[in-house]
């Protein structure tokens, strides 16, 4: 019985009416935790009733505390018929549970029914007293943190990166069921609102079990999705990277090097924080109480015995969970096969973990859902690694079926494993997976960023460096390292033209370099950067079952070498030669796949200047051809030119060749694309005959070409005085002032037009995306001079003819003034001594995560089985395909570069002194004072409800967050039977979209805090029937409850802003 | 081929003052798209067409969303749906609670009723306001006369708090609801020049000066600020003296007469013309105790006062020296025992007057 739960309800306000004879209403509430219930007394004929009520407390395992919510139900009491529903709160407990989170949950809630929204507030004080438990085999996970975030989260350090953690759970949608035949649409809804609620908590649970086990406190990075796989299920699946963090002090938060810097001097000492010197350096002393001692812990691995539970095998936890919750509904037969599969990987683990225990390697999957790293960790990247796969989905409720989505998983992240190695790289950084559901057809997609991290850290005990690591030789220059090639330059994984860094002239580097991560803050950058997009429409017939999941992996290559070129096309004509940030997202629908690359083109200084884009016409012969193409190579070479200006990309020097990298002929794609399904085929079948031809080349042969060029060219330019990207931060601005706008919009084309064309559809399609993007600009034009910062889209095809793209980003302002005149040597300096004393960063290589990660051995028998499976049902996965980038690059004519050291030096230093200030904590790049006078810092002080600032990215300019508060995952329906009454379908998503907000917002405060940083919306599926004059919405959003203080002020200051409660409990927290 | 659906959401919601303005002027998307192409936004923003239509169509949506809230001001501030910064809050009501003048001219005084809302399309039609401006204008009025009707306390405060108005406008709202309830008569041929500035004020005096509230002891009573004290009305019938006691009458006359003579060019007509004028006055303040009477208090005026003196050609300064001195006359014939009551009607009716005695 390790923990007490109470709450109180204390009013309501603005009720609605529910009674129509007297326009009031006898309100009462039912608080429901598990399977009990409490009701406070009735409060007659009132719209704002006091209840003022008694604590009720409700006695729970803490297992329960991490699953269920607390549930609220606001009831009109009726003497002579049902009692109605006024609306729910549901309340995610889980901040409370952790000792460094928030403490108490107090605040005003909207009330909220699914048929009519946000119905009235009630407020409500949420406790929870927690025993201490020392039970090593619990079920629960109390006290591992949570974030979204994906970098190291501000007021942390991080002591140790175990890696990956992974999970997912599975159950019957009740939207699906029978019994939603008879029930009403507002109870089908709440059930499915509960039941995902529940399986997020535990979900969360399990993954916080699996972080205990590799030993680490939280998890960072944290991304959970949902699959609605309709009549197959729902499942919902997290990944995540698991850490061990130290708090930091409140005066050190405001800056890691000042709290680094005094003991960290020898070298010898970087792995491990100063404060505990020599002492185990996987558990802190910040470790919630609630969580055992650590050596159990450690010890666990080796006794590969211990009860089911807690081995670490992965389908034993799984199965252990099937059988505690009684929610889920995996049958009990899915259990014998998980623990079989779990004894007998018993044995082969041993065997493995006792051959190779400490590299990188060695682990099952070496991946990080980070994005940004502190200085150093990250050495080299070598490119994207993608990898798809198309399937059939069936009923999950078949026995093995939910290991079949595990093993689903499981083979692409193998893919991409592959990939990595076969890019001489170790490790994937940026990592993410993705789903795209049609019916029975489902494209799983995941991708990342091979990439090489630091060895010195991948060391098991990495306490007793004797810093004689001289794999690398010399550390190579942060501003330019992570550009240098990861492999042998003789035995290239595929073809790329090399040059000497133009940095530091001593490694090579490609000539162009795509990333999922963002920008290293310390990387040095020429310019500005800018969105780049490239965007596809690919017809396809319609067909069931494996027929059409054939059809749609044999597009899927075409489509991702499409979005290629158009993406290199696109970099080149902005005279850039970078890509982070790259997301690429394959949408299927009944009759057509969408897909849509994002990605922030950067000039990076280390790499050489991109070659022009040159058109060739296939018919020399033909004058008015050639006179055509003339005057688009014209377009094409001011557009050039005029890009240059635009981002102030002003290179050292253009050098004397101008080379670029030609794609690949048409007839060499064929090949290309026919050896998707192993990586290694792939590399060797690449024609490379295209190493001779200086320019990247585009042959107008026929309409497509010329539609092609065109839409090139009709990429409208971002309007004077707005950036965009869609990663963190935007290279070549760092002067941020505090005006800040969030904003999610969200567009649905119908197409009418039966019969369209591939290039028709790209039109259409490229037209709306452009046209968002008009739109946010003109929006938000009051802010210029802003940049949209993390533009994040997200495409689907909810009906045939229909087309949905939804958009959540940031607005930021800056200060234009000041963008190029940053103080240089200073910054430069710091920003080096940071990288030798930051670099305590180590990858835990133990023993036991090795074995906990080490996976095959143990997945094989369950493996099998799926495919026994899969055969009754047919799956089809020839769809899985490598993407890297590079694999298109040709061969550079590897020329000597003479190149003018003065002039690249005085590039490097304006960009790395801007870029430092920005790494050093990243939101205070004003000096102080500034930030305030500036526009948009206002004073909400005569509100009487607490602002609560929202933004997708992990920090907010001009501000230090003194607290995470816990994570904020929440998913709501909303439906309607009355959509013309409403406004139609965008007067309905509005407010619901608003009302999302509301109760964002809304828990943030209650918990004390003042914003909500890493905000995504991850889901909205937006469904409609105008005939019917009903639609039905659902949004999942999810992100970091945070205090944050203006720089300027001081520490008390979270007390101010607060309207209440808790923020006592903050500001001690934080000191 | 069409967007079918088309949101944009802020956390701090995006408003654009003008397309307010817009909206509450009643216009239609279309026109309000075409108002602002013409206002020149596009050439700014680099923007098209569809570009003006999806944000107008967007902030439309928002406003609609809004306007529940906006009528009961007091929730703006502590809803949840909409995150807006304190001073757009402020901006926000002020303007949705603005009217045109040239509308409230036309419903001033009338009952504020179902019927008088059914007629808004000829008063739209008359004044050029839309008619869904018309009828936000004439709600507004209506709610803010229900809500104030059923509370105790000084009507102008009442209205500040209960709908966070600007002083001014508070101002004006109370002179539209003592209109409202007194029913005063407005409309009619003679009282057109009238601007609803000029009543406004009145009703200021009316309601400073001739009101339960006025008196000032008992500041909790309900209406005390909306109905005239019953006491001082009945009180106004003693002034009849001024007129039906030939002496006094005459002595008030020649004190009058000397204070003026030289000092104006309009001397002749004030001397012929004084009983006139003073019986005009003083039966206007005898009548009083007649509703029907009050309801004409303004067109009396206009009749038995300022349209004779205008025939005559004084100027509004002739007006001001005579009226003066004619109050304060009154205090000198020693014969006369009503001052404090004489004080309290002249005050207001000399200052009525000035504010109405124009062209």
């Amino acid at each position: 019985m390790p923990g007490k739960l109470k709450a109180k309800i204390v009013a309501g306000r603005h009720l609605p009416v529910m009674d129509r004879a007297s326009d009031l209403t006898d309100a009462f509430v039912e608080v429901k935790f598990g399977n009990t219930t409490f009701k406070t007394d009735v409060c007659p004929k009132s719209l704002n009733p006091q209840w003022n009520s008694e604590w009720f407390k409700f006695e729970v395992d803490d297992e329960d505390l991490q699953d269920e919510p607390l549930q609220i139900t606001v009831l009109d009491h009726d003497t002579y018929s049902a009692n109605d529903a006024i609306g729910k709160v549901y309340i995610d407990i889980d901040p409370l549970l952790c000792s460094e989170a928030a403490s108490v949950i107090s605040g005003w809630f909207p009330i909220y029914d699914t048929i009519h929204g946000i119905r009235g507030e009630i407020n409500v004080l949420v406790k929870v007293d927690l025993f201490n438990d020392l039970n090593r085999f619990r079920q629960s996970s109390c006290g591992v943190k949570f974030f979204c975030t994906t970098s190291i989260p501000r007021c942390y350090r991080v002591a140790m990166v175990h890696g990956f953690v992974e999970e997912l759970v599975v159950n019957e949608d009740p939207e699906y069921q029978w019994i939603d035949r008879i029930r009403t649409p507002r109870a089908s809804n709440e059930a499915r609102q509960r039941l995902i609620s529940l399986m997020s908590g535990e979900l969360q649970r399990k993954i916080g079990l699996k972080v205990l086990e590799m030993g680490g406190n939280a998890v960072v990075g944290y991304l959970q999705c949902f699959d609605l796989e309709g009549e197959s299920g729902l499942v919902v699946r997290a990944i995540g990277t698991a850490c061990t963090l130290d708090k930091l002090s409140s005066g050190a938060a405001a800056s890691i090097n000042t709290h680094m810097h005094p003991n960290t001097a020898p070298a010898s000492n970087a792995c491990n924080s100063p404060s505990k010197d020599g002492k185990e350096p996987v558990f802190t002393e910040d470790l919630p109480s609630s969580s055992g001692p650590p050596t159990p812990f450690r010890a666990l691995p080796t006794t590969s015995s211990s009860p089911p539970p807690f081995s670490p095998s992965k389908p034993c936890s799984r199965q252990s969970s099937s059988s505690d919750t009684d929610l889920s509904l995996t049958p009990k037969t899915g259990m014998g096969s998980g623990g079989s599969a779990g004894k007998e990987a018993g044995p082969l683990k041993t065997l493995l973990r006792q051959q190779t225990q400490t590299a990188l390697e060695q682990r099952e999957f070496p991946f990080f859902t980070l994005t940004s790293f502190p200085p150093g960790f990250l050495v080299h990247v070598g490119g994207v690694v993608s990898a798809r796969s198309v399937k059939l989905l069936d009923r999950i409720h078949n026995p093995d079926e939910p290991e079949t989505r595990d093993a689903w998983w499981e083979e692409i992240r193998q893919e991409i494993k592959s990939h990595a190695k076969a890019l001489g790289c170790h490790a994937v950084v940026g990592y993410s997976e993705s789903t795209s559901i049609c019916e029975e057809v489902c494209i799983l997609s995941a991708s990342g960023t091979a990439a090489i991290l630091n060895p010195r850290y991948m060391r098991d005990g990495c306490l007793d460096i004797g810093s004689s690591d001289h794999r690398f030789e010399e550390p190579s220059p942060p501003s330019c390292g992570f550009c240098h090639i990861p492999y042998d330059e003789l035995n290239m994984p595929f073809p790329a033209q090399l040059t000497y860094c133009y940095h530091c002239r001593r490694q090579k580097v490609p000539d162009v370099l795509f990333t999922t991560i963002d920008l290293p803050p310390e990387a040095a950058v020429t310019g500005q950067g800018c969105l780049i997009q490239a965007r596809l429409c690919r017809l396809k017939k319609k067909a069931q079952g494996e027929v059409n999941a054939t059809a749609i992996s044999n597009l899927l290559p075409f489509m991702e070498y499409e979005l290629h070129t158009q993406l290199m096309n696109k970099l080149k004509l902005r005279s850039m030669n970078a890509l982070f940030g790259l997301r690429i997202q394959i949408s299927v629908g009944e009759n057509m796949l969408l897909g849509l690359a994002s990605a922030t083109g950067v000039y990076l200084t280390a790499l050489p200047a991109p070659g022009g884009i040159q058109i060739a016409g296939k018919t020399p012969g033909d004058l008015s051809n050639e006179h055509h193409i003339l005057a688009i190579q014209k377009r094409i070479n001011d557009t050039i030119a005029k890009n240059k200006e635009l981002y102030q990309i002003n290179p050292p020097e253009l050098t004397e060749e101008a080379v670029g990298s030609p794609i690949p002929e048409p007839r060499q794609r064929s090949r290309l694309f026919r050896s998707h399904s192993e990586s290694s085929d792939e590399l060797s079948e690449l024609d490379l005959s295209h190493g001779k031809k200086d320019a990247f080349v585009l042959e107008i042969d026929d309409t497509d070409a010329v539609e092609d060029i065109h839409s090139l060219l009709t990429d409208a330019p971002t309007p004077t005085g707005f950036y965009s990207c869609n990663t963190e931060i935007m290279p070549g601005i760092y002067n941020w002032t505090s005006g800040l706008q969030m904003f999610t919009s969200v567009r649905v084309f119908r197409l009418s037009n039966a019969n369209l064309t591939n290039q028709g559809l790209n039109k259409i399609f490229t037209d709306l995306c452009e046209n968002l993007l008009k739109s946010l600009y003109f929006k938000l034009r009051s802010m210029i001079p802003c940049c949209l910062c993390h533009l994040n889209f997200t495409v689907a095809v909810p009906e045939e003819e229909l087309i949905q793209v939804a958009v959540t980003a940031v607005a930021m302002t800056f200060d234009k003034d000041q963008s190029q005149e940053k103080p240089g040597d200073r910054a430069m300096t710091k920003g080096g001594s940071e990288n030798e004393e930051q670099l305590q960063f180590p990858l835990e290589l133990c023993a036991e995560s090795t074995s906990a990660n080490n996976q095959p051995s143990a997945k094989i028998p369950g493996l099998q089985e799926s495919t026994n499976v899969s055969s009754r049902a047919p799956s089809v996965d020839y769809g899985s395909f490598a993407d890297r980038c590079s694999t298109w690059l040709e061969l550079l004519r590897l020329k000597a570069h003479t190149i003018r050291r003065g002039s690249v030096k005085t590039s490097r230093r304006t960009q790395s002194l801007a870029r430092s200030v920005s790494s050093s904590e990243r939101c205070s790049p004003l000096p102080e004072g500034r930030s305030r006078s500036l526009r948009s810092t206002r004073s909400f002080g005569g509100s009487s409800v607490t602002v609560v600032k929202m933004t997708p990215l992990s920090f907010l300019p001009g501000t230090r967050i003194v607290k995470y508060l816990g994570i904020i995952n929440m998913f709501f329906i909303r439906e309607t039977t009355s959509l013309r009454e409403e406004g139609g379908v965008s007067g309905f998503l509005h407010s619901f979209i608003a009302e999302v907000f509301a109760m964002v917002r809304a828990h943030v405060a209650a918990l004390g805090g003042n914003a909500v940083v890493s905000y995504s919306m991850k889901e909205c599926v937006f469904m409609e029937n105008p005939n019917k004059n009903q639609a039905q919405c659902l949004i999942n959003v999810s992100g970091d409850a945070v205090i944050f203080v203006r720089d300027t002020d001081q520490e008390a200051t979270p007390a101010q802003m607060n309207t209440g409660q808790t923020c006592n409990s903050g500001t001690d927290g934080a000191t | 081929m069409s967007v079918e659906l088309d949101v944009f959401v802020g956390n701090t919601t995006i408003m654009d003052e003008e397309v307010y303005q817009l909206w509450l002027d009643g216009h239609t998307v279309n026109d309000a798209v075409k108002v602002r192409m013409e206002g020149g936004v596009l050439d700014e923003c680099e923007a098209s067409a569809d570009v003006l239509l999806s944000d107008t169509m967007d902030q439309y949506r928002t406003f609609q969303m809004c306007e529940r809230l906006l009528y009961s001001p007091a929730k703006l501030a502590n809803q949840l749906l909409f995150q807006i910064p304190p001073h757009r809050q402020a901006m926000l009501i002020e303007r949705y609670y603005a009217f045109d003048d040239v509308f409230v001219r036309e419903v001033l005084g009338k009952k504020l009723s179902k019927g008088t809302k059914k007629d808004l399309d000829d008063v739209s039609a008359k004044t050029g306001v839309t008619l869904k401006s018309c009828r936000r204008q004439f709600d507004n009025f209506k709610r803010v006369f229900k809500v104030v009707e059923e509370l105790k306390g000084p009507l102008v405060e009442n209205i500040r708090q209960h709908f966070l108005l600007s002083d001014k406008l508070a101002r004006d709202y109370a002179a539209i609801v003592f209109f409202a309830n007194n029913r005063f008569e407005t409309g009619k041929r003679k009282l057109q020049y009238l601007t609803f500035q000029d009543f406004a004020f009145c009703a200021g005096q009316l309601i400073n000066n001739w009101t339960v509230g006025a008196v000032g002891e008992n500041n909790m009573v309900e209406d005390m600020d909306v109905d005239l004290d019953k006491e001082f009305l009945q009180e106004l019938k003693e002034l009849k003296i001024l007129i039906t006691d030939k002496d006094l009458l005459d002595q008030h006359k020649s004190l009058v007469c000397t204070a003026l003579r030289g000092k104006t060019k309009a001397f002749n007509e004030m001397e012929a013309n004084f009983k006139n004028l003073s019986r005009g006055l003083v039966n206007i303040a005898a009548k009083l105790t007649n509703t029907k009477d009050v309801r004409d208090f303004f067109i009396d005026l206009v009749e038995k006062f300022i349209e004779p003196c205008r025939s005559d050609r004084w100027t509004a300064a002739d007006m001001r020296i005579y009226l003066t001195h004619y109050h304060n006359s009154a205090h000198i014939l020693d014969t006369f025992k009503h001052q404090v009551v004489w004080d309290r009607y002249m005050g207001v009716v000399k200052s009525c007057i000035f504010k109405m005695y124009h062209d």
